[in-house]
């Protein structure tokens, strides 16, 4: 079976709760759901043979409804067959834990709850996993600045706005030089 | 012949040689400089240079600081190699603050001393953000070289302290 049998296959058992598929560079997405991604998820893994959960992770689509999309990425080795699987999200709803599917998911979901501020449902340690706790952003939305925002720290009392000189010093593609390239410092568009 | 004159005097020619005239500071300065026992806090690619500058190449045992123990009591200069993280910042502080005096820190590498090329919301923008720092160190990473440079400023730094002075200074304030 490959990734394509495997999607119709989904399609034709989950129906409606399959919103659109994706096929791009060879690799299959499924848009699902947010009510039907669990038992997606865990039809692919007892039915189809999904036993890897590669990544989870999420999407920030500042501007939209619903804002944030979930991103799980499955693998099987005995097929070896890949299927991306993705689920949008609103700011005030919670997406159900995968991690009693994928134990793996646990450190996943915490990293997505830490940098997004998503809710898991029936997560068994929801706590941030990168940032401190009682940090009180989430620093990967698209409305969170990259130097940061002034927060408190238990203890060492700060944690500051990092000096951007301008913006972050990253390299433009299709300069005519290295000085257009790789300029000191780029305003963000 | 005359027999030599028997005294009870201080004077004995059996120790003649092993006596030294100085000031406290300077012995204690120089005791404290040629044992500076470092609290490697590696935290990043610099740990690797660190770790470089006490194997046997460098060895920075020929300064008298081999004595790397993850043990801050028993540490006397801080050695933050890598990038601070504010997560890690808070353990670094605790870390430090379990050093006893007199205690050192060299912040070694871009990183450490300024945050680096991470200007970032997840980074301290240098460790003297957090606590004092004697001696910083350039480099992404630093050679092991800049490092052993860098210790010898602090023997330096070290050689022109008032120890005595600030050991016993409630000590010396009630005798005035």
């Amino acid at each position: 079976m490959n990734a394509a049998e495997i999607v119709s296959a989904l399609k034709q058992k989950f129906g409606e709760a399959v919103l659109s598929t994706v096929v791009a560079h060879g690799e299959h997405t499924l848009n699902v759901t947010l009510a039907q991604v669990k038992n997606l998820l865990r039809y692919c893994r007892d039915e189809m043979d999904f036993d890897y959960l590669v990544d989870v992770s999420s999407l920030d689509n500042l501007g939209e409804e619903p804002r944030f999309e979930m991103v799980y990425e499955i693998y099987g080795y005995s097929h070896a067959q890949h299927l991306r699987v993705k689920a949008k999200v609103s700011e005030d709803q919670s997406v159900p834990t995968v991690s009693d599917l994928w134990p793996t998911a646990d450190w996943h979901e915490r990293e997505v709850y830490d940098m997004m501020g998503i809710d898991f449902e029936g997560h068994p340690d929801l706590r941030r996993i990168l940032m401190w706790e009682g940090y009180p952003f989430f620093p990967l939305r698209k409305d969170f600045p990259l130097e940061g925002k002034p927060s408190d720290m238990p203890d060492v009392a700060f944690s500051g706005v990092a000096p951007m000189a301008d913006g972050p010093f990253v390299t433009c593609s299709g300069g005519d030089d290295t000085i257009a390239r790789e300029p000191r410092s780029r305003k963000p568009v | 012949m005359v027999a030599p004159v028997q005294t009870d005097a201080a004077y004995d020619s059996k120790i003649e040689g092993n006596i030294i005239f100085t000031r406290v500071d300077a012995a204690i300065n120089w005791m404290r400089k040629n044992s500076l026992w470092p609290m490697p806090m590696g935290l990043a690619c610099c740990a690797i240079e660190l770790m470089a500058t006490g194997a046997s190449r460098f060895d920075i045992a020929r300064f008298g600081a081999e004595v790397m123990r993850f043990s801050p009591r028993q540490a006397d200069v801080m050695i933050v190699a890598g990038t601070v993280t504010y997560k890690m910042a808070l353990a670094v502080k605790r870390v430090w603050d379990q050093m006893p005096e007199p205690k050192w820190c060299i912040a070694m590498g871009a990183c450490a001393s300024s945050g680096g090329m991470y200007r970032s919301y997840a980074v301290l923008q240098g460790i003297d953000h957090l606590i004092p720092v004697d001696v910083y160190i350039s480099g992404c990473p630093p050679r092991p070289e800049a490092l052993l440079e860098g210790l010898m400023r602090l023997q330096r730094k070290i050689e022109t302290e008032s120890s005595l002075y600030e050991q016993k200074k409630e000590l010396i304030e009630a005798l005035a």
